[in-house]
């Protein structure tokens, strides 16, 4: 019987597991076919990026065929899908160098950016959606919506510039664009590609500090817009939680009200909250596209805007991939921690 | 109180935490538009700032002076012969140049570096190749007499400038052949490895690229010349104008590279910053494709010509960025013409649009790309073409995107910008007067063929004049030809590009040429 059982949980198991993958497969091949087919039927010759406009005839012959745009798009298309299936994006155009090699430099800057963000996110946001919705109605309440709000509503081009101007360029309180001064550019050798922790290894403390002061900005901006999200999803899973009859039967039994509210009620908001968590770090990676440009972060954002720009097409869909692989690695890391939390989604 | 002391602390850890104020004082830094850079070997560079680059890192065996074309002197080559029947030119090598690398520059490097360009065969390599030289007769054409020698035999007797102002562009730099075919992968001539290395003996040498984000250049302490005053020159890529004005107002950078006309007139009042200007090579132009039914009538190309609000556009739009030129010779080139025969006269036009039987105007479309100033322009453009009953119908476009319908000749007006390649008068009589052949298939696809303007009698002209031995005479030979030009040609040419950056009040000696490789960093102080 015990055998039985098993036996029928690994074959549950096996089966999920393949959906899972078939899943996977069948969306990272829509995401390569559509971020290749609008790679190439935007009416721009990618030859024109490698060749420049004054290139002989020959010259530029010789790089559309290099490029393989002689061939059929379908063919095209294969090769490019080989290729990825190897890890080879191919080579920038902007940069000489392999895409792949491209991605792997300027990643850790946005993930720099966006880790610091998620982390003010999470922890001012929860606990501010926590107060208004215990709170509901009262000043606090309607302070937090309307940050909500406005996070919802303005547009983070412009609240960049706006905080450039304010913080930077008006009250000299923080500095400008870019991830450290520039004559501060090339001291510190990269080893994990974060400045910050870099700067500690090779123990340059002004640099350090430097770096410090300016990513305050850039993560406060894309903080708060992670902030505004998550403060209203936690108000309206804990107004939900509240309402229900566990919270009334632990008052009745005498429990102390923060324990209702941070262990009982928010404990079953953590659920959901993992998916609001993991779709916002996902947004931040897509927000990072125009806060990066308007700092000039260079991460991921400002590499996909340089390169959509020059019509680089082999970063395009590079930087394209990675995101989307990663916005999907993050879905199914929060896929896996609500089955591990909640035994119903097992 | 409690609230009185957390303000202080926050206070206090902006303040530590504030950038300081100014940069250092052996380190130029710079900010600009970068991204252009594709590559950092010679022998491919043809952008903007790669051949900035190229000129500040790299040595060429002549150049020019900036505020004298026409003086050609030495730079590695410390003299020069041309033989009698013009074909031979012999190279004195100077002795005791060393590369960064600490390798002795002799003429098997300069040899190494020429027929390179010619074997490898990319973008620029037609600015040297047009003189006969192919991967097939280099071993012949480009050789070393002995270490400090080295000659040249091209195909024809041209002017001797043509040749010698070609030497002094990006493709006529001397690369360290030790150092690059260290580096050498299936026999490409090192060129995987240069296109993001260095291997030169210029006075400031490559410390590092990031592309579309710094490029960061150090002294090189091997240089033979005069030694550079900085260190160190950084160029960090911030694309806004707005942004690099504010970063030169608060001192984060001492020189800021591309200002718009409005930041320009907003840091008029500053006294800590000033402003410089160079008259550039590139011209601003309207290409009318021949193909187009209206656009082919001789007497519509001359109305369009009268239908530009030349002063306009310059006082305002273009105000200090670029000014009235309507001929394809920049100022500044041999035999360049000056004269602007065209201003706006609406009545005139019209009485042309009546001769071509069109009073009533008609309809056709311009390809824009959809950056400033192009996009002002073009507006501008299309209210006074309105006067005389000519609909545009603007087009906007990303800049590669309307490149792609020029150059395929779908378009019927494009307005563009185009750069010499090199200065002598040729560049541009090469591409505006030329077209021998106006097939679609054509080998040759200068400017004038993207136009679809068959011209085999101007061909021939633009021909004679660059194998026209005697300057003067060759001087007359493009004024005749621009003159024609200027009346016949479905080129409305408009303006020539002047460069301006803001700088820092301490800083001096920036050396700013007619052309982006004639831009130096040596002889800058703080």
């Amino acid at each position: 019987m015990a055998t039985l059982f098993s036996r029928r949980r690994f074959t549950k198991a096996a089966n999920q597991t393949t959906r899972l993958l078939i899943m996977v497969a069948i969306t990272f091949f829509g995401l390569l076919l559509i971020t290749f087919l609008i790679g190439r039927v935007v009416p721009i010759d990618p030859v024109l990026s490698v060749v420049g406009d004054k290139a002989s005839p020959e010259v530029y012959e010789r790089a559309r065929i290099a490029m393989g745009l002689h061939l059929p798009l379908w063919h095209q298309f294969l090769i490019y899908l080989g290729n990825v299936l190897k890890g080879d994006l191919g080579t920038s155009v902007l940069t000489a160098r392999p895409v792949l090699e491209d991605i792997f430099r300027v990643f850790p800057a946005t993930l720099e950016l966006a880790v610091t963000a998620t982390i003010i996110g999470v922890f001012i946001g929860i606990p501010l959606g926590v107060f208004s919705a215990v709170k509901r109605g009262s000043l606090l309440d309607h302070i937090t919506r309307i940050i909500g709000l406005l996070g919802y509503s303005l547009p983070i081009f412009w609240l960049g510039l706006m905080a450039l101007m304010f913080f930077y360029a008006r009250f000299d309180l923080l500095p400008g664009p870019g991830r450290v001064d520039v004559f501060y550019e090339d001291i510190v050798a990269p080893v994990t590609g974060v400045l910050l922790i870099d700067c500690i290894i090779a123990r340059e403390w002004d640099i350090f500090k430097n770096a410090l002061s300016h990513i305050i900005l850039p993560a406060s901006l894309l903080g708060y817009y992670s902030m505004a999200y998550l403060s209203r999803m936690t108000r309206s899973f804990m107004i939900e939680q509240l309402r229900q009859e566990y919270v009334l039967t632990a008052r009745v039994k005498g429990v102390a009200e923060w324990k209702v509210i941070w262990r009982h009620a928010l404990g079953n908001c953590a659920i959901p909250l993992i998916t609001v968590v993991a779709l916002s770090f996902g947004t931040l990676l897509e927000g990072s596209v125009l806060t990066e440009t308007v700092f000039a972060w260079p991460g991921l954002g400002l590499y996909l805007t340089n390169s959509l720009l020059n019509a680089d097409m082999n970063s395009v869909l590079g930087s394209t991939i990675v995101v989307g692989s990663i916005f999907l690695g993050v879905n199914l890391f929060s896929d896996f921690l609500y089955k591990v939390m909640d035994p119903r989604a097992r | 109180m409690k609230k009185l002391f957390l303000l202080t602390c926050t206070l206090m850890f902006f303040a530590t935490l504030t950038a300081q104020a100014g940069t250092p004082k052996d380190t130029l830094v710079m900010a600009g538009q970068i991204d252009d850079i594709i590559t950092l070997d010679p022998a491919e560079i043809f952008e903007f700032s790669g051949a900035e680059y190229a000129a500040n890192t790299y040595d060429r065996l002549i150049n020019y002076d900036v505020d004298n074309v026409s003086d050609i002197y030495g730079g590695i080559a410390e003299s020069w012969e041309i033989s009698e029947d013009g074909l031979t030119f012999s190279f004195k090598i100077r002795d005791g140049i060393t590369f960064a690398s600490g390798n002795k520059l002799t003429a098997d490097d300069v040899v190494f570096s020429l027929k390179r360009v010619i074997i490898l065969d990319k973008s620029p390599a037609f600015i040297l190749s047009q003189f006969g030289f192919t991967p097939d007769n280099v071993e012949q054409t480009i050789t070393k007499v002995d270490d400090s020698t080295v000659k040249l035999v091209i195909d024809k007797p041209y002017a001797p400038t043509f040749f010698l102002y070609c030497l002094t562009s990006t493709p006529g730099s001397v690369v360290d052949m030790k150092e690059v075919m260290a580096h050498e992968k299936d026999g490409d001539l090192g060129y995987g490895w240069l296109k993001t290395a260095y291997a030169g003996s210029g006075p400031f040498m490559l410390k590092t690229w990031k592309p579309s984000e710094t490029l960061t250049l150090d002294a090189n302490q091997n240089y033979w010349g005069e030694k550079p005053k900085m260190k160190r020159v950084i160029t960090r890529h911030i694309a806004e104008s707005a942004t690099q004005r504010l970063l030169l107002e608060k001192g984060d950078i001492d020189i800021a590279r591309d200002l718009a006309t409005d930041d320009i007139k907003g840091l008029s009042g500053n006294q800590d910053i000033k402003i410089r200007k160079k008259a550039k090579g590139a011209v601003w132009y309207l290409g009318l494709n021949q193909k187009n039914q209206y656009l082919q009538k001789p007497e519509v190309r001359q109305a369009l010509k009268y239908l530009i609000d030349y002063k306009g556009m310059e006082q305002t739009i273009l105000n200090g960025i670029a000014t009235i030129h309507q001929s394809f010779l920049p100022k500044g080139f041999l035999g360049a013409l000056e004269e602007t025969p065209f201003s706006l006269n609406v009545e005139k036009a019209k009485a042309l649009l009546k001769e071509a039987g069109l009073e009533n105007g008609f309809t056709v479309t311009m390809d824009t790309r959809n950056t400033e100033p192009t996009t002002s322009m073009a507006l501008a453009i299309q209210g006074s073409l309105a006067q005389a009953g000519i609909k545009l119908e603007i087009i906007p476009g990303e800049g590669k995107q309307t490149l792609t319908k020029y150059r395929a000749r779908n378009h019927d007006i494009y307005i563009g910008r185009w750069g010499p390649d090199y200065m002598d008068p040729h560049t541009n009589a090469d591409t505006f007067a030329r077209n021998p052949d106006n097939a679609d298939d054509a080998k040759s696809k200068p400017l004038a063929w993207r136009n679809a303007w068959d011209i085999p009698e101007m061909t021939k002209k633009a021909d004679a004049a660059v194998l026209e031995k005697d300057a003067a005479k060759r001087a007359e030979m493009y004024l005749e030809l621009q003159r024609e030009h200027q009346q016949v040609s479905p080129f409305v040419i408009m303006f020539q590009d002047i460069e301006i950056l803001g700088k820092r009040a301490n800083v001096d000696g920036f050396v700013l040429g007619p052309s982006f490789d004639s831009n130096f960093y040596q002889f800058t102080t703080k």
